[in-house]
């Protein structure tokens, strides 16, 4: 423990060590878990739509069984995206300032033009003319209110000519194309609205968009990996196990260049060891101990490491059983590594003061806006969302 | 050949209402900017804040910590109860060295009790072991390059002509990416309101001739208010500037405080 955060003048309060700021020493961190939940759901959007790229665009046809399924996961969490924003404003009837009257210096303003274009312009119209030509297969086929919803849906295109088919398939290239450069905008801008904050040396970091963007992407494909996991053994279908290797391979690659970029930033923090390093070794050491050496390296990043890797040296020895297994432990870990990434970097920028003199401790409550619950129901509805998709147009398209 | 038409009409439409979407913001950020600059808070009708410049300097070896100016500021703008300050008085005591440990000086303790408002306690260190005491007052830094306004997603929060850096609680959506922003910790959610505050400088009363509630009750003139667009002779900030070596806060982050601080250590952050 260093000099500057034993020195104890007087206790404030239980929860606090050392001198904060006086309008820092809240019960609460200003950001809570809404945040944390904020840039987890976003990279998941953003993660989900490259692996849906990799068909579309770099043509891996392995993947095509998981190309709707990414896209549709894509786009229920990208819904969901900007409900914990607006839940923890202390304004949220104001929130359409935000697109109305933006300051165009803020990278919170200009994330909601980013987030506007992402949804409607690229993920919406990209499923439209994915779907198209199922919506009026599919119009004629059902009866009752589901045909009148796919009639909907349809926005009376009907044209199912030869031509009119390809025409959508080649623009919706088009937009997977403008696509992939729009999801790591959006996750990057992500990034920036904490890279940007220079006031906070946790935060103020160049390479943070990019480690947003890689973990993003990390996190995306073992979402993908996880649905459709879960979707084929509730469905009681076999996986594709070629498309669950070739899964299994992008998510080891992303995750080797996301290791690299975060290692890369610890080694120029420690290195450079700036001003603000003493406070930031205390918080890594002592208190985030848990999520941040367990959750994020350990758990989060150096066990899937390992798991995946074995699988790229020997997958053929593996027998196919063990492989299952193996996949959907290296995506379950990797997903909580990256919440517990995005806790460190949300959580853990507000748990030292400004001051660098002192830190603050945080006890998440159950109930209330900020409480376990909330943040619980908040993760679980994209799942529902998604629940619902799957019924509405996977269900269907694969009874085709 | 007529639903190849429709789709193109579809797109059509969809782009005409993309480029709707995004030329609203436009016309109403010109609007808002304008609105700023006709009604600057609580400045009565008449003043003009372009003939002003609002600086504030602290002379710290003059401050006793008695909490005074603080109290005033809590008073004076309704601050809200608990930990919430739109200023406040820091104690400092950097203790005398371990015989022995080769270092010139001990360790830096900090405190401020409430905001130093009632006062201090007896050091928690014996007399004789203290190389240095002193206090410092910390108000809002008045930045020249703001990061708050910067990162403020509605431009709520925004740099008057004249050096204040004023927040519209009207327009404030209570984000509290400022409060992040803000390196001094100068900014906190009002759990009132439910938006940002900060130190206004007393806009209510300096935009009126008088001087911030702070400035005006501190009893060894620690805290030094001033115009310099208006010098009067004998002008209290001249002067502070002729006689002091004067330094800001945080100098490395670039912002470029207008509120200067003399006789503070290197500890000060």
């Amino acid at each position: 423990m260093t000099n500057e955060i034993t020195n104890i003048v007087q206790v404030l309060a239980p929860h606090f060590e050392g001198y904060v700021y006086p309008n820092e020493a809240t019960q609460q961190p200003l950001w809570g878990i809404l945040i944390v939940l904020y840039p987890y759901i976003t990279g998941l959007v953003a993660g989900a739509f490259i692996m849906a790229s990799l068909v579309r665009v770099f043509n891996v046809k392995a993947l095509e069984p998981v190309y709707r399924l990414s896209m549709l996961t894509a786009f229920a969490f990208l819904l969901c995206a900007p409900l914990p924003l607006l839940f923890h404003l202390g304004h949220p009837e104001r929130c359409y300032e935000v697109m109305m009257t933006p300051h165009l210096t803020s990278p919170m303003a200009i994330f909601g033009f980013v987030y506007a274009w992402y949804l409607m312009a690229v993920l919406l119209l990209e499923l439209w003319f994915d779907y198209r030509r199922d919506f009026v297969a599919w119009s004629e086929s059902t009866p009752g209110f589901k045909g009148i919803l796919y009639r909907l849906f349809t926005v009376g295109v009907t044209d199912v000519s030869q031509p009119a088919v390809q025409l959508d398939h080649k623009t919706g290239q088009i937009l997977s194309i403008v696509g992939i450069p729009s999801a790591f905008l959006l996750h990057g801008y992500v990034g920036f609205i904490f890279g940007s904050i220079k006031a906070n040396p946790w935060w103020g970091n160049v390479l943070m968009p990019i480690i947003f963007i890689m973990s993003a992407m990390v996190s995306g494909i073992a979402l993908c990996v996880f649905n459709y996991m879960v979707l084929t053994w509730i469905r009681r279908k076999t996986v594709d196990m070629k498309c669950l290797d070739v899964m299994g391979m992008f998510l080891f690659y992303a995750l080797v260049v996301d290791t690299a970029i975060e290692g890369l930033d610890w080694i120029h923090r420690i290195y450079s060891a700036e001003e603000g390093f003493r406070v930031i070794q205390y918080m890594a050491r002592e208190k985030l101990f848990y999520t941040l050496s367990l959750g994020q390296v350990t758990f989060g990043t150096l066990v899937p490491l390992i798991l995946l890797g074995l699988l790229q040296l020997v997958r053929r020895r593996v027998p196919e059983l063990q492989r299952r297994r193996m996949y959907f432990a290296s995506a379950c870990l990797i997903l909580t590594g990256v919440l517990a990434m995005r806790w460190n970097v949300v959580i853990g920028g507000q748990l030292f003061s400004k001051s660098l003199r002192g830190v603050m401790g945080y006890k998440m409550e159950f109930a209330g806006l900020e409480g376990w619950f909330m943040g619980a129901a908040l993760l679980c509805l994209p799942f529902i969302i998604l629940t619902v998709f799957v019924k509405l147009f996977l269900a269907e398209h694969e009874q085709r | 050949m007529k639903n190849q038409l429709s789709r193109r009409s579809l797109l059509g439409r969809i782009s005409a209402v993309a480029a709707g979407v995004l030329a609203a913001p436009v016309a109403k950020a010109a609007k808002t900017v304008t609105q700023k600059l006709l009604v600057a808070s609580d400045a009565p009708k008449g003043y003009d804040p372009t003939q002003h410049e609002w600086v504030m300097a602290i002379d710290a070896n003059r401050c006793i910590g008695c909490g005074l100016c603080a109290e005033a500021c809590k008073k004076e703008n309704h601050v809200p109860e608990g930990p919430y300050f739109r200023t406040w008085v820091e104690r400092y005591i950097i203790r005398k060295p371990q015989p022995g440990s080769g270092a010139a000086r001990g360790e830096t303790l900090v405190d401020s009790p409430d905001g130093g408002i009632h006062g201090y306690p007896e050091a928690p260190v014996p007399k004789e072991e203290i190389q240095h005491s002193f206090f410092v007052p910390k108000l809002c830094n008045l930045c020249k390059h703001s990061p708050c306004t910067q990162v403020c997603p509605v431009g709520a929060t925004f740099d008057a002509p004249d050096g204040a850096v004023l927040i519209d609680p009207t327009y404030c959506i209570g984000c509290g990416f400022c409060i992040q922003a803000c390196p001094y910790g100068c900014r906190f959610l009002s759990p009132v309101t439910k938006t940002a505050e900060k130190c206004t400088l007393c806009y209510h009363r300096i935009t009126r001739g008088l001087k911030p509630a702070c400035v005006e009750v501190c009893p060894t003139q620690a805290r030094i208010f001033g115009d310099l667009k208006n010098p009067k002779p004998d002008d209290p900030i001249q002067q502070f500037y002729q006689n002091n070596l004067v330094e800001a806060l945080k100098p490395h982050l670039g912002t470029e405080p207008r509120v200067f601080y003399a006789g503070i250590d290197k500890e000060v952050r």
